[in-house]
């Protein structure tokens, strides 16, 4: 059952990101995305993190990717033509990007067994348990995460701001 | 039951679709959203492993890394609206002003 | 002895006159600028008058420690000033004579632009002196060495618009320079094998150990010896003392008569339980000396500016200082140091009230006649001639007598080292004589202005136009009271000076040598053994000197027209001494032209533009050929940094997987 729920929803994340990589158009690429963030929330929750689940959610299918849209609407972002305008990036990007692949797969398959295991109900983090390092342990860096908001939302402002 | 390392391939996998992404497009748009996956990647293996040692200070992490995913979502796109008012192109090869 | 001596007064308040006049001695009237100088001279002089008088009362060597210097694990030096018989001779002389010249300068300088630069170096050239007398250790004394090296070069240059002053001041400074090479090289050698350069620590290790004889002592000695011929304008390195007569007469007074030059002197009979270890060293002292005391005084012969003929009478003076020490008769040579100060530096002074009286007139060709009108001046250089040529009952007599016969009872050559001494003690009579006779005797040849310009001391006007005083050409007149108190006293200094050291042959008691005993050891022979002996030698030696004046009276006085007739006749001998035996051409055609092309064109052009700037160039094209390559990669496309990212990224991952996991094997 664990593992059906696992392939679903791994599964299409990979889909949704293969079909981010394949669309011309960004607002086709943007809804992928957001089918893949909505899987990783699932996938969340059989690992047992609900709090984290909920805000991938709400932040990012909800939020962040609605940006997206949003701005792809606004400047009204066409189709994209596929022509080359660098070498570097294939000439060794894919080779890197492969060899990167390469690399993470072969070091999590030889730790599998060490690994073991990710039991549904294994190991819950309730909200409680999340806020009581938050809250306690980390409080600074969690005060300066809302000093960091402040400073984007700042700077976002006045970026965006047309030129009078 | 599932190993963990399937997870841990799964993100695997998105990372390199991300960095393939990002090598591939030429909208910008497109290429900010190629970050968001690989960040989302990493999240997913940050969880796994919070759930395998069975600590939370993995999840902790992921809380950060989206919180400032966020900010730097809402620092970018404004940055390519202000881009787009200057020079009336999403292409990434148009913007490259920053050439020796 | 109650209470400090306060022995860093000494030097220091000549220092402070220095810093006064240096840096706000432009601004204030040449009244104030005078005052300071003087202050701050007879300060010294009067402290050290009143130690003297508290002398009998203190245990010597007496030292004064002001603090730490330089403190490593195996070497350690303090500013320590030391004080002993020997010191108390030379403060007294370096403080007394340096003030009777600082009044001196009052006058002399008056009219000259820069009086405030003038005294403040004069100031500083008290302080080094006093500060080498005094020092206790010999990197203290080499500090002084230097300095005196320095204002010497200031001073030699003072009129430094004038290109041959500054070129004199130049190559005095280069020659001290190469001196104080061997004086290091000295000190290095100190310090390696004793490990400090203290006096004290140095002279009584070696007492403790007389089985150390010649060897590195040796070595040692002469490189100090070398120093010394530097500082004292001996062989090889004298060249320097008569072109140091740019300097204006003052300075030469008290720099190169009196004061600075006797450091050489007063350096070898400091060290003296050093030379006493190696024969050899000792002998080099005395032959140098010896043959330094020669050829100066054949050069001295033929000169024609009064100063030159004062230089060269310096040279060979000072040649019999060394050679007095270097038949270790120390306190023979300091006492004649003590003297020597006395007088030539009222030759040097009287000769420059002599050019004071005819308006910058040097060339003795065109003096005489001023015996009338300027009495003063000439009854005070008379007072010194007969003091130089050794006649009794004058100053030099006694001195040089004591070294001629220190001379002939050394056991290595000493009968040579005498003939040469008394040979020269008779030249030295005729060119004392001759300039004495050309100077104030007979008819005054002062002619046109022609030959006034050639010999005129130029004054440091900023036009650098040869000049002639304009006030002085209303006829020859005595210098000024502030220039003659000084003369008067040093002649009677030159009279009775020699008192201090009449020996037992002569009924006296040799008092500076027993005053010295302590310090230089007992002179080797005891004194009247052979009265006869001595007695002879001197009347010898006053003999040659009265042989000299007949000399002169005949060639200048009764045939006035001999010394030309001399002169054309033995062209080649003549001109070879009056061209100084082509010294200074000689070394520059050997040394100095060599080493300038070494340094134009191998130094500069082959090392210093070929191999440091072409190796600096090829660095910064290797960077910038580099740079350009790398270059490349900032094409300004997000896409391929992306590329390169991606790249990076797995290496870097490759490189920390498989080279760190060796730690944790997979299972």
């Amino acid at each position: 059952m664990h593992l059906v729920l696992f392939f679903i929803f791994g599964g299409l994340c990979v889909a949704g990101a293969l079909n981010l990589l394949f669309q011309r158009h960004p607002i086709n690429a943007a809804l992928s995305l957001i089918v893949v963030m909505s899987s990783l929330a699932v996938l969340y929750l059989l690992l047992g993190a609900e709090f984290l689940a909920a805000a991938q959610v709400i932040v990012y299918s909800g939020a962040i990717m609605v940006l997206f849209t949003f701005v792809i609407m606004l400047l009204n972002a066409g189709r994209e033509d596929r022509t080359h305008g660098s070498k570097a990036a294939y000439l060794v990007g894919i080779p890197g990007a492969a060899a990167l692949f390469a690399t993470l797969v072969y070091i999590f398959l030889s730790y599998r067994t060490p690994l073991g295991d990710a039991g549904l109900g294994n190991y819950l983090v309730t909200t409680t348990d999340l806020s009581k390092v938050l809250f306690r342990d980390l409080l600074l860096p969690f005060e300066v995460t809302s000093v960091l908001i402040l400073v984007a939302v700042l700077g976002a402002v006045v970026l965006a701001r047309k030129e009078h | 039951m599932v190993p963990i390392y399937y997870y841990l391939i799964l993100s695997a996998i998105l990372f390199s679709i991300g960095v393939g992404a990002f090598l591939i497009k030429r909208n910008i748009i497109s290429v900010f959203m190629s970050i968001e996956l690989m960040l989302n990647a990493v999240n997913l293996t940050f969880v796994a492993f919070a759930h395998h040692w069975h600590q939370v200070s993995g999840q902790i992490f992921v809380f950060f890394v989206m919180v400032v995913a966020a900010a730097e979502a809402a620092v970018g796109l404004a940055i390519i609206i202000a881009i787009f008012r200057t020079r009336a192109t999403l292409d990434v090869d148009r913007i490259d002003l920053m050439k020796l | 002895m109650t209470g400090s001596l306060n022995l860093w007064l000494i030097p220091l308040v000549p220092f402070a006159g220095f810093l006064v006049n240096g840096l706000i001695g432009r601004k204030l009237p040449k009244a104030f600028v005078s005052a300071i100088a003087l202050i701050a001279t007879i300060i010294p002089f009067a402290q050290v008058v009143k130690i003297w008088f508290q002398f009998s009362g203190l245990t010597l060597p007496y030292l004064e420690n002001h603090g730490t210097w330089i403190w490593t694990g195996n070497f350690n030096a303090n500013f320590t000033l030391a004080l002993d018989q020997l010191s108390m001779v030379m403060l007294l002389i370096v403080t007394g004579v340096g003030f009777l010249i600082h009044i001196y300068s009052v006058g002399y300088m008056a009219h000259e632009e820069g009086y405030w630069r003038f005294f403040a170096y004069l100031n500083l050239f008290m302080f080094f002196m006093l500060t080498l007398v005094l020092s206790e250790n010999f990197l203290l004394m080499f500090v002084g060495w230097e300095g005196v090296g320095l204002a010497s070069y200031l001073l030699i240059g003072f009129y430094f618009l004038k290109d041959s002053a500054v070129k004199a001041g130049m190559k005095a400074f280069v020659v001290n320079r190469i001196g104080d090479f061997g004086f290091l090289i000295a000190l290095f050698l100190l310090v390696a094998h004793f490990g400090t350069l203290s006096f004290g620590a140095i002279f009584s290790a070696v007492a403790q150990h007389p089985e150390w004889q010649g060897g590195f002592l040796t070595a040692v000695a002469l490189f100090l010896v070398l120093g010394a011929t530097g500082k004292s304008a001996q062989i090889p390195l004298y060249v320097w003392l008569p072109d140091a007569m740019e300097g204006p007469t003052p300075v030469s007074a008290l720099i190169h008569a009196a004061t600075m030059v006797t450091a050489g002197v007063y350096m070898v009979a400091r060290t003296h339980p050093i030379f006493e270890r190696s024969p050899l060293a000792l002998s080099t002292v005395a032959f140098i000396g010896a043959i330094t005391c020669f050829f100066a005084a054949t050069m001295g012969l033929v000169q024609t500016d009064i100063k030159r003929v004062l230089a060269y009478s310096t040279v060979s003076q000072l040649g019999y200082m060394f050679l007095g020490c270097g038949v270790a008769a120390y306190s023979a040579g300091i006492f004649h140091l003590v003297t020597h100060a006395f007088f030539k530096a009222l030759l040097f002074l009287a000769a420059g009230s002599v050019i004071h009286s005819l308006g910058g007139e040097q060339d003795m060709r065109v003096m005489g006649g001023l015996r009338k009108k300027i009495p003063i001046t000439f009854w005070t250089m008379t007072m010194a001639v007969f003091a130089i040529c050794g006649f009794p009952p004058f100053a030099g007599f006694f001195s040089k007598d004591e070294i001629l016969y220190q001379a002939f009872i050394w056991p290595h050559g000493g009968k040579i080292l005498w003939f040469i001494g008394w040979v020269t003690a008779g030249l030295t009579s005729f060119y004392m004589f001759r300039l004495w006779y050309l100077t104030f005797l007979g008819e005054s040849r002062a002619q046109t202005h022609e030959l006034a310009e050639q010999g005129a001391a130029v004054h440091a006007r900023s036009d650098s136009k040869l000049v002639v005083e304009a006030e002085h050409t209303h006829g020859v007149h005595e210098s000024p009271w502030v220039m003659l108190g000084p003369l008067v006293i040093l002649a009677i200094l030159s009279v009775i000076g020699g008192f201090i050291g009449v020996p037992a042959a002569m009924g006296r008691h040799d008092e500076i040598g027993h005053f010295l005993e302590p310090v230089l050891g007992s002179v080797p022979h005891a004194a009247g053994e052979s009265s006869g002996l001595e007695l002879g030698l001197s009347a010898a030696a006053v003999a040659i000197g009265l042989l000299g004046l007949l000399v002169v009276h005949f060639m200048y006085k009764v045939k006035p027209e001999l010394p030309g007739k001399l002169a054309t006749q033995f062209r080649g001998l003549y001109s070879l001494l009056l061209n100084k035996y082509w010294v200074d051409e000689i070394y520059g055609a050997v040394i100095v032209t060599p080493l300038l092309l070494f340094s134009r064109y191998i130094l500069k052009a082959l090392f210093d533009r070929g191999v440091i700037d072409g190796a600096g160039f090829a660095a910064g094209m290797t960077a910038q050929g580099f740079g350009a390559i790398v270059q490349r990669v900032q094409s300004g496309n997000i896409r391929s940094y992306a590329g390169w990212l991606a790249v990076g990224a797995a290496v870097l991952l490759i490189a920390v997987y498989f080279g760190f996991t060796s730690h944790f094997p997979p299972q």
